[in-house]
């Protein structure tokens, strides 16, 4: 009786699911496609004209472009390096100490250490270059205070130190999201598997490394694809520290910030929203091609173990 | 049983490691606070010490409130979070709903179609949003905003809400139907308020990144009256760059909305991260 009803009156889910697939499809999907699309088209006396592959071509051929473009490539490369090897490594770190049983204080040092993850890009950026200014004197005031005056450089100012320090500024906003993630892995694993290995005599470091750590390689693994994703697409540090050109002399130059330069137009250069959209395109691969990596490589070698 | 044979000694080392990381984590949001309540004298020759009886000055404040007009810029980055977060937290709902509750065909398909977005950052896609709100004359308005951020956070929403609803009890939505409520009364008399928590996770989540994005704002709404928070004190402090007292002032007040949201959502926050719902 109930089931023929059912199959005919079954406009609600249409309902339901109307507006979210469409803003959904209008503003995120349909626009994705678009500007993959119009990587493929040029402007010639204010025309749109379809010229191919030919904006790939300049991106990777045209020695202007190519270099430019290899350039903000290897430094998103060592962005995502430096994210990988400092704020992966202390966020677990912090994790592991976190977790350890009985341990006082733990929701405010948990609260304390994720502050900076809250807060805007633009506080951090300008916060950072003003302490590290050599006008201001914080950052050589307090290496003087240990006796290490002579390490002390303009990092930001220099083009062999400005990258390495805006990642490292980047990692210090972004430590908290693995601490957080790798916590919650390390709170799910059961007692019975650690009073196990206790019993085999495995305690302490050697728990850590031989039981805990295969037990949150999966989350690792999800916390390396998000900073994979969120690096390759970031933007907003850059142009707040170090502003759209992305100085000195472009080290620091990224992705995100060359894209908008292109797509936006800085200064004396002019806005191409089509050389943009080769970026974006060219983004979008590395991005996809990060993902896949991720699914197909790395995600089904590693087994979730279900609890 | 470890606890008891534990070594102190462990324990200390524990809390001074983590006590150097607090300080890192908070050492540049105090000394900020700090030095915006200081004479511009003060700022430069004891740029660590707190504000004295002699020292103490709110000049930064004063300009800050007479150049920028800041009550405006948090009003504009309000509407666009709540509203925002109001239609992710409305429509995701719906879509999770229809998605859990209903077999129909065409349902995975839908479900991997929605998740897409999770991984595939909405940026990409900037040179066609702009040309498309362009078109539609929605440039420098604040629906722009809140439709971006929208499109955004629906994806994980979805994910995340649907996995909750798939949850909620069988027997208590049949019982509605035989009571000859009608699918809508279900979804919104029972079963929304069955998912509160998971709403307030996704809330959370959603509400930082939109209410920090430079972004956005700086393409689609870079006019004066629309300017949200974060881009107003970007642009504020590049103007003032040279007068500190200004840019601490700017700075501390960007913080202070922020901060608060935090205290008032830690909790759930934190909870949201470690209940494991962005696995």
């Amino acid at each position: 009786m109930a089931a023929p009803s059912k199959q005919k009156n079954r406009w609600h889910i249409a309902v339901f699911l109307a507006p979210a697939v469409l803003v959904y499809t209008a503003v995120m999907i349909y626009p994705l496609f678009n500007t993959l699309r119009l990587s493929l088209y040029s402007e010639i006396d204010q025309e749109r004209i379809w010229v191919g592959l030919q904006n790939f071509r300049t991106l990777f051929g045209d020695a202007i472009w190519s270099e430019q473009f290899w350039n903000a490539l290897a430094n998103n490369g060592w962005f995502f390096v430096i994210h990988m090897l400092v704020q992966n490594p202390i966020g677990v770190a912090l994790a592991a100490i976190l977790s350890s049983p009985r341990l006082r204080f733990s929701a405010f040092y948990r609260s304390a250490i994720f502050i900076p993850t809250i807060l805007s890009f633009v506080i951090v950026g300008f916060a950072w270059k003003l302490i590290l200014s050599p006008i201001w004197g914080i950052a050589p005031g307090m290496l003087d205070a240990i006796g290490l005056k002579f390490l002390y450089q303009p990092w930001l100012g220099k083009e062999e130190y400005a990258l390495t320090t805006l990642s490292l500024v980047s990692v210090w906003q972004y430590v908290g999201i693995p601490m957080m993630l790798i916590y919650a892995a390390l709170l799910s694993i059961p007692d019975e598997i650690l009073e196990a290995g206790e019993c085999d005599g495995i305690t302490g470091m050697a728990a850590f490394w031989k039981i805990k750590l295969p037990l949150i390689l999966p989350s690792i693994g999800i916390i390396s694809v998000l900073t994979f994703v969120a690096n390759f697409n970031a933007f907003d540090l850059i142009y707040a520290a170090q502003g759209a050109l992305a100085g000195p002399d472009f080290s620091t130059d990224i992705l995100g910030t060359f894209m908008y330069r292109t797509f936006f137009g800085f200064q004396l250069q002019l806005g191409d929203p089509h050389m943009g959209s080769t970026i974006a395109s060219a983004m979008f691969g590395i991005i996809l091609i990060g993902v896949c990596i991720y699914l197909f490589g790395i995600q089904r070698r590693l087994r979730n173990y279900q609890f | 049983m470890t606890q008891t044979r534990r070594i102190p000694g462990t324990a200390i080392a524990a809390h001074a490691v983590l006590i150097t990381y607090t300080i890192i984590a908070l050492f540049p949001v105090f000394v900020i606070l700090i030095n915006s309540f200081k004479t511009r004298r003060a700022i430069f020759r004891d740029p660590l010490g707190l504000p004295t009886e002699e020292t103490f000055s709110l000049i930064g404040y004063q300009t800050v409130f007479k150049q920028g007009d800041f009550f405006l810029y948090f009003q504009n980055s309000m509407i666009v979070t709540v509203v925002s977060l109001t239609l992710i937290l409305l429509f995701g709902a719906m879509a999770a709903f229809a998605l859990a509750e209903y077999r129909f065909k065409g349902n995975t398909p839908m479900g991997l179609y929605l998740a897409l977005g999770i991984m595939i950052p909405i940026r990409i896609g900037t040179v066609a949003i702009l040309e498309m709100m362009v078109s539609t004359g929605l440039v420098n308005t604040l629906v722009a905003l809140i439709l971006v951020y929208t499109a955004q956070g629906l994806p994980l929403a979805v994910f995340i809400l649907s996995e909750f609803m798939k949850g909620v009890s069988d027997d208590l939505k049949n019982a509605g139907r035989i009571d000859g409520l009608s699918e809508y009364k279900i979804f919104f008399r029972l079963v929304l308020p069955l998912v509160r928590p998971a709403m307030a996770t996704v809330a959370v989540f959603n509400m930082i990144p939109i209410w920090n994005d430079l972004w956005f704002p700086l393409i689609l709404a870079p006019a004066e009256e629309v300017k949200t928070l974060t881009l107003g004190s970007q642009v504020f402090i590049g103007q003032f760059v040279t007068d500190w007292n200004a840019v601490l002032s700017a700075l501390s007040m960007a913080i202070l909305p922020v901060m608060v949201l935090y205290v008032i959502f830690s909790r759930q926050l934190i909870r949201g991260i470690t209940s494991g719902a962005v696995k």
